[in-house]
């Protein structure tokens, strides 16, 4: 008996190697192996051409904390992450309320607020391009007809940044109303029923009843949203290449400007390995911060 | 039985819900629409701007304060558009990769989730772990290696999964450790009796999967396959690293590299715009159930 046993386990261990290797071939190879190959990178210098990849130890990494260009993207990624996240959340919050309500043509007005998810960066990002343009957009002839004059957006380094917040929290904001009018949906009518008999406002009702029911809504999309604000890159590519005067270089810009424009391999790697500490940082304090307050 | 069914849900809609009920009566549609369609119509607006300028002559585009309405739609603006670059090549190699990562992964990633939620084999639990640590790791972090590994196909297995060839879009994409996850959560909630029962009569692990399993799992692999989609056919910056050449770009790099070409030709701009949206917002509306699902559904990786 125990020799048929194991025999069926090593059949077993056969089998399900048979059937898991594919998957741990490819993620090996294309998600794994990257890690340590970053890794070794980043105290090397690399042309990503050439075979001669001389090691340096430290001098990229400390390069990087000299770089005021890195220092400058990393300030303009904070900037953005700052204003996206919250901005993002609050539309979707207010949207999906709007939406939580059973009328007629109800799924047309979702689909109609659900669709900025399919559109893809690039066809965004020349969308809002040309909303803005400084010349025929639409948002200035909105601005001139109540007495604002016309302003240059994304040609401005003073504005373009927050003209990429803005796009993003429109683009973002199919995802961020799905969450939340799920969330929504998951709020039980009675306790809104059985408050509004014990004489509860509406805001009340809104601010005891739907807020704390939304906490986990919110942490994943804190989670989410500030993961992929770290990631910017689409974006900026398409409207403003970084500029104007860089004012709109964020780190994955600028990693991938060093890395596939200046052929800077090694460097770009450190500052990769960089991002990945901030961004692994963020979420593991995120988490700590958020997981507390939704207990309580 | 429609009809049969139809009078209880009425008669119990009104019963719980009589204010609304009144005020409909009053009024011939609720007071909702007037937040609604303002709101919806806010969100929609940039799209509808540039279905506009798409049919307008470059002339109008070029007017301030701007044509709300093009005088006579210039849907010349969209062969001229279409000839302009070879969008035929970007829509078909988009195509060609979502079709081929889509596949990969259902079929790659049913058989890993399978294996990790029913077999008990040796290294199974080290391995699992392994494999989801690569979620924590965003593609930026990797894209430089992975841009060596995909040269180093292309030099030594076949050039066609080499840098500047539509396979490097598929190679480093046919199989991803949502997928794995997202499937074995699911295969978890399908009755074990069922396979067991289809074992005792000798059927194959491999049969068991696909006759049993797989059809019982159509809603997550939609989902799955909805969120595969919509990732592969609209990402840009990996076909941004590897693809030069016009023949080879999808369709968001092919749009990004016309956008280069043609940069204040806007209602032309505009057109390939909107022929670029249309495959993903058909799809998108099309199967939006999916879509929606696979929103939710990545609250499980956060």
């Amino acid at each position: 008996m125990p020799a048929l046993l194991r025999r069926l386990s090593r059949t077993d261990t056969v089998s399900g190697w048979a059937l898991v290797s594919p998957a741990a071939i490819l993620i090996g190879i294309f998600g794994l192996l990257p890690v340590l190959m970053s890794m070794q990178l980043s105290f090397q210098k690399s042309d990503l051409l050439s075979d001669e990849t001389p090691w340096v130890g430290f001098d990229n990494y400390k390069k990087l904390a000299e770089d005021p260009v890195f220092v400058e993207a990393i300030k303009h990624t904070l900037i953005y992450t700052a204003l996206f996240v919250p901005g993002t959340m609050l539309v979707g919050l207010f949207v999906a309320a709007a939406l939580n309500r059973s009328v007629r043509f109800i799924s047309v007005y979702r689909t109609a607020a659900y669709i900025t998810m399919a559109v893809s960066t690039i066809s965004q990002g020349i969308i809002f391009l040309w909303l803005t343009d400084r010349d025929y957009g639409l948002v200035n002839a909105a601005l001139n007809s109540v007495g604002v004059s016309s302003q240059p957006f994304l040609a401005s380094p003073s504005q373009a940044l927050y003209v990429i917040v803005a796009m993003t929290i429109w683009g973002w904001t199919g995802f961020s109303v799905i969450v939340y009018l799920a969330a929504l949906q998951g709020v039980p009518p009675e306790l809104h029923e059985a408050a509004s008999i014990d004489g509860a406002s509406a805001f009340t009702r809104f601010r005891t009843i739907t807020v704390p029911l939304l906490a986990p809504a919110n942490l994943f999309l804190l989670v989410w949203l500030t993961i992929n604000a770290l990631q910017l890159f689409d974006e900026v590519y398409v409207t403003t290449r970084g500029g104007p005067l860089r004012a709109t270089t964020v780190v994955v810009y600028y990693l991938w400007d060093r890395a596939f424009v200046q052929f800077d391999a090694g460097y770009a790697a450190a500052m990769a390995y960089a991002l990945f500490v901030v961004i692994l940082i963020v979420t593991a304090v995120q988490f700590r911060l958020a997981r507390r307050h939704v207990h309580s | 039985m429609t009809t049969t069914q139809r009078p209880p849900t009425e008669t119990a809609a009104l019963q719980t819900n009589p204010p609304s009920e009144r005020r409909r009566l009053r009024l011939p549609f609720s007071p909702w629409h007037l937040v609604l369609i303002p709101l919806t119509f806010i969100l929609i607006v940039p799209l509808l701007w540039m279905l506009v300028t798409s049919l307008e002559t470059e002339g109008e585009a070029n007017r301030f304060p701007p044509v709300l309405f093009p005088e006579s739609p210039q849907f010349s603006n969209y062969s001229e558009a279409w000839a302009a670059a070879p969008f035929g090549h970007f829509f078909v190699n988009s195509a060609v990769v979502t079709l081929v990562v889509l596949v990969s992964n259902l079929v790659v990633c049913s058989l890993a989730g399978y294996a990790f939620a029913r077999i008990r084999f040796l290294g199974r639990g080290a391995l699992f772990v392994t494999l989801m640590a690569t979620l924590m790791v965003p593609f930026q972090v990797t894209m430089i290696p992975v841009f060596l590994i995909v040269k180093w196909f292309g030099d030594n297995v076949w050039e066609g999964l080499g840098i500047d060839h539509i396979g490097a879009l598929m190679l480093p994409n046919l199989a991803t450790a949502f997928g794995i996850f997202f499937l074995r959560q699911f295969f978890l909630t399908v009755p074990v009796e069922l396979e067991e029962a289809a074992r005792v009569d000798g059927t194959s692990r491999i049969g068991v999967l696909f006759k049993i399993v797989l059809p019982l799992s159509l809603p997550a692999l939609s989902t799955l396959a909805a969120l595969t989609v919509l990732t592969s056919w609209n990402d840009f910056l990996w076909p941004l690293i590897v693809i030069t050449s016009q023949d080879q770009m999808t369709i968001p790099l092919g749009l990004s590299y016309f956008q280069g070409a043609h940069r204040v030709k806007w209602p032309l701009l505009m057109a390939a715009n909107v022929m670029s949206l249309l495959p993903m917002l058909l799809v998108f509306i099309g199967a939006q159930r999916y879509f929606v699902q696979s929103v939710a559904s990545t609250g499980l990786k956060g």
